[in-house]
């Protein structure tokens, strides 16, 4: 057969890097063909909630709480490319009361005690439901799951009855550190972020892990051993500012 | 053999090709009866991948399992029209004759014994695959025969011992299922389909000159989604690319369909003659078909087909001595996935990966299988492609409606005397689909499958086409004896099985809403209760990813809206002053138990007679 | 008519009453508002009549919580869970999560009472005293049990939470708390 070189029609005006100009909630935004909207939003300092994702590693799209509205569909921020002309509908009391609603989902589904978790102040999920003015977590049932503590490693330990599914530290640690220590397992309700061993010390998984790292996971399932509590109540990345960014 | 040694050969068999783990984990699975720990630190060694993608994949699929199981499994279809039919009594009945409990295996690990979502048998309900072999309309007698047979060792393929219409009597296939085609229609189900006059006509074309007479046809994808299928062709050919794919979604999985499980036994030269044809058209020279795990019986055939049109030129190199165009099929077995049916989980699936939808855009037919521009279509669309080449465009748009051309295979089952495949143009009412198939006395038909349109009697006047009641072909029946909620309470069970757990609004969203949903069955529920169903059931629908999540609410809101008195008569008030759902004797049951006393406050004798309470 | 405010502190651990009395010197004009009615505050047990706000701290994990939550729904015309424990069940809510197996409750009191490693206990008895309210085969939160007006997160809600709350709600309405001052530990 002959080759042929065909056109991508969705690029044919504009190519990768041109500026465009798009509009969220109304105010013109600058960005360029090959940015997804959460990025050019971050760019005009507009604030997206999110999740699953994390500035350093590829958008995954699966908390969905940065959920907008383009030209009247939906669709997560993280992961749709910007276009020319577009309409984003951003902070809306629709659209938040959608990312209300997947917080609570979260936070109904694992074990979030911030009382007893170390993480609280630093954990993004809480800091998210403050963000949002979730005064009354009775919406949904509590799922209560009663998954096993994984302590076996020296440095780390995890809690994934905390877990959010995110996937932060599976994508730091294959494409960061370059290692697999972790994967999702299971599917529906039953996902879960699954060890690349019969337990955390039987893989190569290192405290000092980009994976690991303080920040990667965004709530309290993955717990550095020794360091617990290193922020007192008032100093805490969140007491200091609010997870918009802006106070 | 060691199982090193048979893991090491069945990866080799594949050549240690990580895109081709599905098949690994099969060969695994059949040979070893289970894929344990060690299995997949052996497979990740040898496909250079990690352990725990590979138990990724593994607790993915329902078909695979990381515990051993028995040498025969048998699973009981659990869809709702096989339940409507008896499907419990049929698993208790296995249960009781082979002593396993169901989910579970015989201590000796010779038989397992489960439940497994629709099998797309569900016009020749109930039914069940011992082994992959399909074992249709049972009764809980039969069920009791069968299993005392397999007790004395009879092979599950022996158990068939009357074929079944048509090539279901095909000496590589000799199964009792039935075709149970009731209507034929000119397009697809005629007689007078032939092998390999659409390819013949289609490679007498120029390559645009076959997408423009597809798309002048206006055949649309008879998935349910309706993207025009020519269109789509033309976008995979126009992305640069140095190699392209033709993707064969035989992944039926929608409960209550089987309509591709006809196609796929009586049409299947005509299916692949549309692959190539595909292939011509946008420039390719590897298909794949995804045959789902429950039809695996049909493989055997379907390579022999392939074997036969290899040999006959219609498969291979130079097809039909055209110069330059090589194109061949493989077929890939799913293992029990709903959600591979998605193109782009079905993709996934074929990489060897769990079988999770990706990110769109890119959309496959920019960045598909192995990111190269690919066009995946059904079974059904794929003939069509066939007939339409054969045929002319304009043959085929006369039939049908405006925006909906061509006829539709619709697989019609439940409650109505003639369950089967129906070859219909598009713009039949509903009303008249129920004088068709012989249903009185009906309360809901379901249009599309769990997550299609629930349709009540209001309603009946509407069409089956692209603009009104689009779907696949999945059509279940309900007469006024079954229950709403029963109905719904079972989609949503389907939806959280079957969901894969990615995005956040499906994965949890849809166990709230069954959670509620029982809590309404229980007569538990409040008026507020239905509000909170319709804002939950918006969020899931607004902020899934894929289709699965989005649709999985329908149910919901279609029977709030259609059957209102279903949901005020389960409406109770409670007088205690608890909260719905809590009841406090159940509380307190094991406590009683374990403390061997009774309760002072709600033991009532013995709380008055201390005059206790505030 | 000066308003009626009850508390109670169900299985909680007065965390939420101490706070209560964090409001500090606020606590005059509190009671320029109000008045204290069934509380620990004044060691009032029983109901003497209707109260327009009553306090709920701490969720239910035996039949007197239940009792008494019930009487305070009964009792109350706004009826507030303040704090983590009456919200989703707090630290006792951690049992649930290792009850899942037949026999949940009584695994539940062997592991505290028979088995865990710095149980120090010579006469082999879990406590049965007749006395003993009977414990609930898992740990409620207040709104499992009965409808409950708001919550307030907050390990515990700091005074100036409780101080806000208490005077929107005398004052008829609370239609929301500043994000900055609201946590949830």
């Amino acid at each position: 057969m002959t080759p042929f070189t065909g056109k991508n029609e969705a690029l044919e005006n504009k190519m990768i890097g041109d500026d465009i100009v798009f509009k969220i909630d109304g105010v013109d935004v600058r960005g360029r063909i090959g940015q997804t909207i959460m990025e050019a939003a971050d760019d005009a300092g507009i604030h997206i909630p999110r999740l699953c994702d994390v500035e350093g590693l590829d958008p995954q799209g699966s908390c969905r709480v940065c959920t907008v509205k383009i030209n009247g569909r939906t669709a997560a921020s993280c992961t749709q490319p910007v276009a020319d002309g577009i309409n984003v509908e951003n902070r809306t009391p629709e659209i938040q009361e959608y990312r209300r609603d997947l917080v609570r989902m979260l936070f109904h589904e694992g074990n979030h005690l911030c009382p007893a978790c170390e993480a609280s102040g630093r954990c993004e999920l809480q800091a998210l439901g403050t963000d949002f003015g979730i005064l009354q977590p009775d919406k949904y049932p509590y799922l209560q799951p009663s998954r096993p503590v994984d302590a076996s490693h020296h440095d780390v330990m995890l809690d994934t009855n905390r877990c959010i599914r995110c996937g932060r530290c599976i994508r730091a640690s294959a494409h960061v550190d370059h290692k697999n220590v972790f994967g999702y397992v299971g599917r529906g309700i039953n996902k879960q972020v699954g060890v690349n061993g019969t337990d955390l010390a039987h893989t190569n998984a290192a405290v000092t892990d980009k994976a690991m790292e303080i920040g990667i996971c965004p709530v309290g399932c993955i717990i550095q051993k020794r360091v617990g509590f290193f922020a007192p109540i008032g100093a805490r990345r969140f007491d200091k500012e609010p997870i918009t960014g802006k106070k | 053999m060691e199982t090193e040694a048979l893991v090491r050969q069945a990866c080799k068999k594949f050549e240690n090709d990580k895109g081709r783990m599905m098949d690994v984990l099969w060969e695994l699975q059949n040979t070893l009866g289970c894929i344990d720990d060690h299995s997949m630190e052996i497979v990740a060694r040898e496909l250079k991948t990690s352990r725990v993608a590979v138990e990724g994949v593994v607790t993915f699929y329902s078909f695979f399992s990381r515990e051993q199981k028995g040498k025969i499994i048998l699973r009981v279809c659990d869809d709702i029209i096989d339940r409507h039919a008896g499907s419990e009594k049929i698993a208790s009945a296995f249960s009781e004759e082979l002593g396993v409990p169901i989910g579970g295996t015989s201590s000796d690990k010779t038989f397992s014994l489960e439940y497994t979502p629709c099998i797309g048998m569900s016009d020749q309900a109930p039914s069940a695959l011992i082994n992959g072999v399909p074992i249709t309309n049972l009764t809980p007698e039969s069920a009791r025969d069968t299993a005392k047979e397999l007790i004395k060792g009879v092979c599950p393929s022996s158990l068939v011992k009357k074929t079944g219409d048509g090539n279901n009597s095909h000496e590589l296939i000799k199964s009792m299922v039935n075709n149970n085609i009731q209507k034929r229609g000119e397009v697809l189900l005629s007689t007078d389909v032939s092998k390999s006059a659409g390819l013949d006509a289609a490679l007498k074309l120029s390559s645009p000159d076959v997408i423009k007479e597809i798309i002048d046809s206006g055949l649309r994808g008879r998935g349910g989604a309706g993207f025009p299928t020519g269109e789509k062709f033309r976008l995979a050919r126009n992305t640069n690319s140095d190699k392209r794919y033709v993707i064969c979604n035989a992944d039926e999985g929608e409960p209550g369909t089987f309509k591709d499980r006809v196609l796929l036994t009586e049409r299947a030269d005509l299916l692949f003659d549309g692959m190539t044809i595909a292939a011509h058209a946008i420039g390719s020279n590897a298909g794949i078909v995804y045959l789902r795990g429950e039809y695996a019986y049909l493989l055997p055939y379907l390579e022999s087909v392939l074997a036969e049109r290899r040999s006959a030129g219609l498969l291979g190199k130079s097809i039909r001595r055209k110069k330059d165009f090589d194109f061949d099929i493989r077929i890939q077995l799913g293992a029990g996935a709903y959600i591979c049916g998605e193109e782009s989980a079905l993709i996934s699936s074929l990489e060897g990966l769990r079988g999770e939808p990706k990110n769109r855009p890119p959309f496959p037919v920019e960045k598909g299988y192995m990111g190269k521009p690919t066009v995946v279509n059904n079974v059904e669309t794929f003939c069509c492609v066939a007939r339409i080449m054969e045929n002319g465009a304009a043959w085929f748009s006369a039939i049908g409606t405006k925006a909906s051309k061509g006829t539709k295979l619709l697989s019609i089952c439940g409650d109505c005397t003639k369950p089967g495949v129906y070859e219909v143009p598009y713009g039949l009412t509903v009303s008249e689909l129920l004088v068709m198939v012989g249903a009185h006395d009906t309360t809901i038909v379901q249009v599309g499958g769990a997550g299609g349109v629930m349709v009540g009697k209001s309603s009946f006047g509407r069409k089956i086409c692209v603009s009104d009641l689009a779907t696949g072909g999945a059509i279940m029946v309900f007469g006024a004896n079954r229950n709403v909620l029963g109905i719904v309470d079972y989609f949503l069970e389907f939806f959280s099985e079957e969901s894969c757990g990615y995005c956040t609004p499906c994965r949890v969203g849809v166990i709230f809403l069954r959670e509620r949903i029982k809590k309404v069955m229980q007569g538990l529920a409040d008026k507020a209760d239905l509000g909170y169903l319709r804002d939950l059931s918006k969020t899931i629908k607004m902020t899934s990813r894929c289709g699965l999540g989005s649709s999985a609410p329908n149910c919901v809101i279609n029977s709030i809206d259609e059957f209102p008195l279903v949901y005020s008569s389960h409406m109770r008030e409670k007088s205690d002053g608890f909260a719905a759902g809590f009841d406090i004797q159940k509380a307190l049951d094991e406590s009683r138990r374990i403390a061997k006393r009774t309760s002072m406050i709600y033991d009532p004798v013995y709380g008055e007679e201390r005059g206790l309470g505030e | 008519m000066k308003k009626k405010i009850a508390t109670v502190s169900l299985a909680g651990c007065f965390g939420c009453h101490m706070s209560l009395l964090d409001i500090d010197e606020r606590i005059l004009e509190l009671l320029k508002l109000a008045e204290f009615e069934r509380s620990p505050v004044n060691d009032i047990k029983k109901f003497r009549g209707r109260c327009d706000v009553g306090l709920v701290e701490g969720g239910c994990c035996n039949e007197e919580n239940v009792h008494t939550l019930l009487s305070f729904r009964q009792n109350c015309d706004v009826l507030v869970g303040v704090g983590q424990c009456a919200v989703m069940g707090g630290l006792p809510v951690m049992r649930n999560a290792i009850m899942h197996s037949d026999e949940p409750l009584k695994d539940c009191l062997e592991t505290a009472y028979l088995n865990s490693p710095y149980v120090y206990n010579p006469t082999n008895d879990i406590p049965n005293d007749p006395a003993l309210p009977l414990i609930l085969d898992k740990v409620y939160t207040c709104s499992e049990v009965v409808k409950m007006d708001y919550l307030i997160p907050g390990c515990p809600p700091t005074g100036d939470v409780l101080w806000q709350t208490l005077t929107a709600l005398l004052g008829g309405n609370l239609a929301g708390l500043p994000k900055d001052i609201v946590k949830f530990d």
